[in-house]
């Protein structure tokens, strides 16, 4: 099995489409919606969390490109300049879901993405302004 | 025999490179397994470092003087106001003063930059006098083009610092990072048993004179620091339990590296900006050992309720409690986080030892210590007719 959270970004005329139901249902991928920005007539984008196996998967992701749903890997959505971090913690107040912590003993910063639920707290708390998420309509600058 | 060390003696070991120095973290560690007398026997000077943001921060620079001459009156740098209440090309930019044009780049990034060798715009003007005819002058300037330039902070080192959490239902944007609702979090601002004024908490070695580190330059105490308090209530180790002493310090911006200080900002609140601040504290005797020893679990410090203006407070908590990443309050599990960075907090206590090591670095005799028994006014309003 294989679990990994994705960005689906998809246009206006895909936003009615039962996707999920779609991905359970025909190709067994179990999806676990973490985040939405999704508006009537606009463009719309889930963070989600898929879990199946290699090829189902594969199968899933052919499934939502055929739709046009851009499907990319949180990694991409997220920009953090690591080299600039001066390991303070002000992020790691403010992320609940645990994607950014420090511990000992050498209490340097880890982001691990695959926790991350874009909740995007991290952009306004870092006081260097190192982070950068493009998600929904915010797409923080 | 009790040991006893004079500045002089330690200073006299430093230079034929006999000197014994540890960083606060590493005598904490030995006082596990020594006693008192041993640490006071065996250490010499011990490190104490802190990088934290520090809001009372600022520096002076002279520009030199245009042909012809102008009496600067109107002053800013790379669009950030400067004071011209002073004569005539001399200005103090302070660390929180914010662009005209960008909330979020302010003084403490002017002088980050200047640190940096960038180009700074600078733009004044002055009434134009007999002595001083030119009107407004556009130039850029840099740390080689300018006369003086040197960083004094009025408010640094805070000996301690109040936690903050918040108990309304509404995020609180605040110089304590975001403080999320019904106790989603709590921030807290120190390095602990590594920080300056903790490791001498009676300032009995450090006073106007002292040599410390100041962003990767040897700068020095000038003065107490603004709010400097020395009588809150403290703990049986003599640690105050919130926000106590201050150091004023002063160093030479031009020396600086950018790799120890940091322009920061806060939402919604403004500009900061993150000192890097070190002072080796002599180990003269023992009651200095016992100081230079303390840990985690013996500082406290005092959690405040950041949703309301009283702040209510939450009781006390412990540094080594904090640093856990989650305590208790009213029974509800909180996650804690620092403001302030251990790593380059540690790492200023290595340099500093370092330079003590190579004989780069002397300690200074306090020329005189700070005012002992004092507290703060508060601002009252009047209410009088102006």
């Amino acid at each position: 099995m294989k679990r990994k959270r994705f960005v689906l970004t998809f246009p206006p005329e895909v936003v009615g489409e039962p996707i999920t139901y779609n991905l359970a249902k025909q190709h067994d991928v179990k999806v676990n919606i973490i985040n939405a920005d999704v508006s009537p007539g606009e463009e719309g984008s889930l963070l989600v969390e898929m879990e199946a196996t290699y090829p189902n998967m594969k199968k899933g992701v052919e499934y939502l490109k055929e739709l046009n749903i851009e499907i990319e890997s949180i990694n991409k959505k997220i920009q953090f300049k690591k080299d600039e971090c001066i390991d303070c913690g002000a992020c790691t107040a403010v992320c609940f879901a645990g994607a950014l912590f420090m511990k000992k003993p050498d209490w340097k910063l880890t982001f691990d993405p695959d926790l991350c639920v874009v909740c995007e707290l991290c952009v306004k708390a870092c006081p260097l302004g190192l982070f950068k998420i493009d998600f929904g309509d915010s797409a923080y600058v | 025999m009790a040991v006893k060390r004079t500045f002089e003696e330690i200073n006299d070991k430093i230079k034929k490179g006999k000197a014994v120095i540890l960083t606060a973290e590493e005598v904490t560690k030995m006082a596990k397994e020594s006693s008192v007398s041993d640490v006071a026997k065996k250490v010499d000077v011990v490190t104490t470092a802190t990088f934290g943001p520090m809001c009372s921060s600022g520096a002076f620079i002279n520009f030199g003087h245009s042909n012809p001459p102008i009496r600067m009156e109107k002053i800013t740098l790379n669009d950030v106001a400067g004071y011209g209440g002073l004569a005539a090309v001399d200005t103090y930019i302070g660390a929180t003063e914010t662009s005209i044009y960008n909330e979020k780049y302010g003084g403490a990034h002017v002088i980050e930059d200047f640190i940096k060798g960038k180009k700074i715009k600078l733009v004044a003007q002055g009434k134009g006098t007999d002595c001083y005819p030119k009107k407004e002058i556009q130039t850029y300037i840099d740390k080689k083009s300018v006369n003086e330039a040197y960083m004094y902070n009025p408010r640094n080192a805070y000996q301690n610092y109040a936690a903050a959490v918040n108990s309304t239902n509404n995020i609180k944007y605040t110089y304590m990072g975001t403080l999320l609702p019904r106790l989603g979090n709590l921030t807290y601002s120190t390095s602990g048993e590594l920080s300056p004024l903790l490791n001498d908490p009676e300032m009995r070695t450090i006073g106007i004179g002292t040599r410390i580190f100041l962003c990767g330059a040897q700068g020095f105490v000038s003065w107490n620091g603004t709010q400097f308090n020395t009588t809150k209530p403290k703990n049986k180790y003599g640690i105050p339990l919130s926000n106590a002493a201050t150091l004023a310090v002063i160093g030479d911006l031009k020396q600086m590296s950018d790799k120890y200080l940091k322009a920061a900002y806060y939402e919604k609140y403004g500009v900061s900006f993150f000192i890097g601040l070190g002072i080796p504290i002599p180990v003269l005797d023992e009651e200095i050992a016992k100081f230079v020893s303390i840990s985690n679990k013996d500082i406290q410090t005092t959690i405040f309720d950041y949703g309301y203006n009283e702040r209510p407070n939450f009781g006390t908590v412990t540094y080594e409690a904090l640093l856990t990443g989650q305590i208790e309050i009213d029974n509800k599990k909180v996650r804690t986080a620092s403001l302030s960075s251990l790593i380059k907090a540690r790492e200023i206590a290595d340099v500093l030892k370092k330079w003590l090591s190579k004989g780069q670095f002397y300690l200074n005799q306090p020329v005189q210590h700070f005012p002992s028994k004092t507290s703060l006014h508060s601002l009252k309003e009047t209410g009088e007719d102006l």
